[in-house]
């Protein structure tokens, strides 16, 4: 499904990702862990296509495709979803339109039909359901004062309407509240599929009590440095990311 | 010096400009003096009175200076270079086809899905038949005529209805007011006459697009809408197909009159060409347009949409002069290319618990420039006066540029003022945000853009509200990157 290997970049002089390797399944989810500034959301976001970031080796082929050749709308019409730690506002546009646009470009791009108005909203409230989420937020602009909270679960109601075959879900535990968390979890898991592979990065463990991977990788310096089941993540919990780099740096 | 000697005169002048002598009888030659006044008025059988006003107004415009205080550039304009009065074109001076139009516009034409025929028209081309608008038109004035609304020419309200012409005309813009204002009264070509009576609320959004006569009406233009006590009227002016124009300098007046709990609701969406790539050959739209709620509880909303011209510079006005009186602008103004725009209001509190809502949109994208330049002024016997300001400016890349002016005057202590500025870029996070959910970035832009504009889009008539924004994403379109 997806296949990072050697992943360079940089932002400016600075190299962020130093050689990143990982194997993503179909179906799979996979927990990437690590320290504040490791490289985290740099690799989200070179995974998305976002500018400001120079890949100066290595290659990501998502379903045979060479990932790094697409714009970020192309990455997302061939089934690539970010969901923001930071998502943005857009004042003035609705978020009902913006979704219908949004999904209206994909299905155009893969050569379906565009829906109109009436299945739109069939099929919105039909993901509402799934997620259990009112319709409150629809008829707002995108994001625009949003509190955190809706701001993420706005984000995992467009990745449940947009159904994407790679979800990387960049920090989405942050700034949320235990109730918030999950909502957002749930969410996350009423989404899971063995079409649908995702990445959750995240800071802290808590996430993962929600959501339970197949995978965990802990980030450090720009590539991961131990992966394991589960299980690491709790390790992690208990004992820090200090023991692994000592570790490392050992080895 | 009779107005046949006058018109004697010119014919002969012209002819030493080595005009074509077929068409003597139809067309000024350039330049400006009493002569070309009375030849005007008289060429438009207009009436004595009429001459006259036009005479006053004209040997006050030459006191007058041009005013500099605007933020845009353009070299000196020779006045006498100006053909002052020129009637409809025949078909054989218009361009045969579409092949001698600027690409650029068709384009625009083709994206905004404009029959053939309607281009050419725009475009400024001979066609055989007017279309439709003809015999919609005919049926429209029955109706209008049954609820006793008059909607015609300004000419021919001159002929048909003096007693208004000499009561109202140039009561709310005087010929005094400004350079512009003072020579669109000397040599004003036609335009648009309404008188709403009292209480009707008239039938149908007008529009100049029904008023069989409105093409050609020239660079001079002058409207003037008269709502009596307890009636309604709305106005839309303008098409959002670029126009075409051969008259580079566009200087229209507009007077709206509203009585007592009367109300009159005024919609622009200009499209002037705004010149090639260079700038060149855009339209220079210099606009005198005021309204005045004369009588209590009346009310007067400006709404606009201004997206082409090479020079926009107008400030839609209102005078609050009735007691409970409210004045409302809401404006979208995009400038790219090269495109320049110095445009606002001016909220005139004179009346009792009056006021008013601003509400401004700029779009600066390409080179281009704007300025908002604001007026809310409150007198001395305005008490209870309220005013709320809203400006923002959109910058889309970084060789635009956008200026605010509010100018605030206070004159009495009750007075209740809000302003509220901002300047944002569309952000490389709001891009990459869209983008990364499908859109393509120019999708993006004008999602963004039409959402920043949406509070006055609202405001539109519907048909008018979904063409304006159809018509700003195709002006943004390349605007990014």
């Amino acid at each position: 499904m997806l296949s990072v290997k050697g992943l360079r970049a940089n932002v400016g002089e600075n190299e962020i990702l130093t050689g990143l390797d990982l194997e993503v399944g179909p179906g799979e989810i996979h927990a990437i862990m690590g320290p504040n500034g490791s490289g985290k959301s740099t690799f989200s976001h070179v995974l998305s296509g976002r500018e400001g970031y120079e890949v100066t080796a290595g290659s990501v082929t998502f379903e045979g495709q060479d990932l790094l050749a697409l714009e970020p709308e192309e990455r997302a019409h061939r089934g690539v979803f970010l969901a923001f730690q930071y998502p943005v506002e857009l004042p003035g546009v609705n978020n009902t339109y913006f979704l219908k646009a949004a999904l209206n470009s994909i299905r155009k791009a893969r050569g379906e039909s565009e829906l109109d108005a009436v299945s739109f909203l069939r099929l919105i409230k039909e993901k509402l359901k799934i997620l259990h989420l009112n319709d409150s937020l629809l008829k707002r602009a995108v994001n625009a004062g949003f509190s955190g909270g809706e701001k993420k679960r706005n984000e995992i109601f467009q990745m449940a309407l947009l159904e994407p075959k790679l979800a990387i879900l960049d920090e989405t535990d942050s700034g949320l509240d235990i109730d918030a968390l999950r909502v957002v979890a749930d969410g996350v898991n009423a989404l899971r599929s063995p079409e649908r592979s995702m990445i959750v990065v995240t800071h802290y463990q808590r996430l993962l009590d929600y959501i339970e991977p197949d995978r965990v990788h802990v980030l450090a310096k720009g590539r991961i440095i131990r992966s394991g089941g589960k299980e690491l993540a709790l390790e992690l919990e208990e004992k820090g990311y200090g023991w692994i780099l000592e570790q490392e740096q050992a080895a | 010096m009779t107005s046949t000697q006058a018109v004697d005169d010119i014919v002969r002048s012209e002819y030493e400009h080595g005009f074509v002598t077929e068409i003597e009888s139809d067309t000024l030659p350039p330049g400006l003096d009493e002569g070309v006044v009375r030849a005007i008025s008289a060429r438009k059988g207009e009436p004595e009175f009429m001459t006259e006003w036009r005479l006053k107004a004209y040997r006050h415009w030459l006191t007058m200076q041009t005013p500099h205080w605007a933020s845009v550039h353009y070299p000196p304009i020779d006045f006498q270079s100006i053909s002052y009065f020129s009637a409809p074109k025949r078909p054989e001076d218009m361009p045969k086809s579409l092949d001698e139009i600027d690409p650029a516009l068709l384009e625009t034409y083709e994206k905004l899905g404009i029959p053939i025929e309607e281009q050419k028209a725009l475009a400024g081309i001979a066609v055989d038949a007017v279309f439709d608008s003809v015999s919609v038109a005919t049926t429209f004035r029955a109706v209008l005529a049954d609820a006793g609304v008059i909607f015609c020419s300004i000419s021919e309200a001159v002929h048909e209805h003096p007693e208004l012409i000499k009561q109202y005309l140039g009561s709310v813009v005087p010929h005094t007011d400004n350079y512009y204002a003072g020579l669109n009264a000397a040599v004003f070509s036609d335009g648009t006459f309404v008188y709403v009576p009292k209480g009707v609320r008239c039938p149908m959004e007008l529009s100049t697009y029904f008023r069989i006569n409105a093409r050609n009406t020239g660079q001079f233009e002058r409207t003037l809408i008269i709502a009596e006590a307890g009636s309604y009227v709305s106005y839309l002016e303008g098409c959002t197909a670029p126009q075409r124009d051969e008259n580079q300098l566009h200087a229209a007046v507009v007077e709206l009159i509203a009585m007592d709990d009367a109300e009159i609701k005024y919609s622009t969406v200009q499209n002037w060409y705004p010149g090639d790539a260079q700038g060149r050959g855009g339209i220079y739209n210099f606009v005198t347009k005021r309204g005045e709620c004369r009588g209590a509880r009346s009310k007067i909303s400006w709404t606009q949409v201004e997206t082409g011209s090479a020079i926009t510079w107008k400030y839609p006005s209102c005078i609050l002069r009735g007691d409970d009186s409210v004045g409302e602008f809401y404006s979208v103004a995009v400038t790219k290319g090269r495109q320049q725009a110095d445009t606002g209001t001016k909220m005139i509190h004179l009346g009792r618990n009056t006021s008013s809502t601003i509400v401004s949109k700029g779009i600066s994208a390409g080179e281009g420039q704007q300025t908002y330049r604001g007026l809310v002024r409150i007198s001395q016997r305005a008490e209870g006066a309220r005013n709320h300001t809203q400006c923002d400016s959109l910058l889309i890349g970084d060789r635009c540029s956008a200026n605010t002016f509010p100018y605030i005057e206070v004159k009495h202590p009750s007075a209740n003022l809000e302003h509220e500025a901002t300047t944002s870029k569309i952000s490389d996070d709001q891009l990459f945000y869209c983008r990364s959910r499908g859109l393509t970035e120019e999708d993006a832009v004008s999602m963004i853009v039409n959402g920043f504009c949406k509070e006055v889009f609202n405001e539109l008539p519907m048909e008018f509200a979904v063409e304006a924004q159809k018509l700003l994403s195709i002006s943004l379109e390349g605007a990014v990157g």
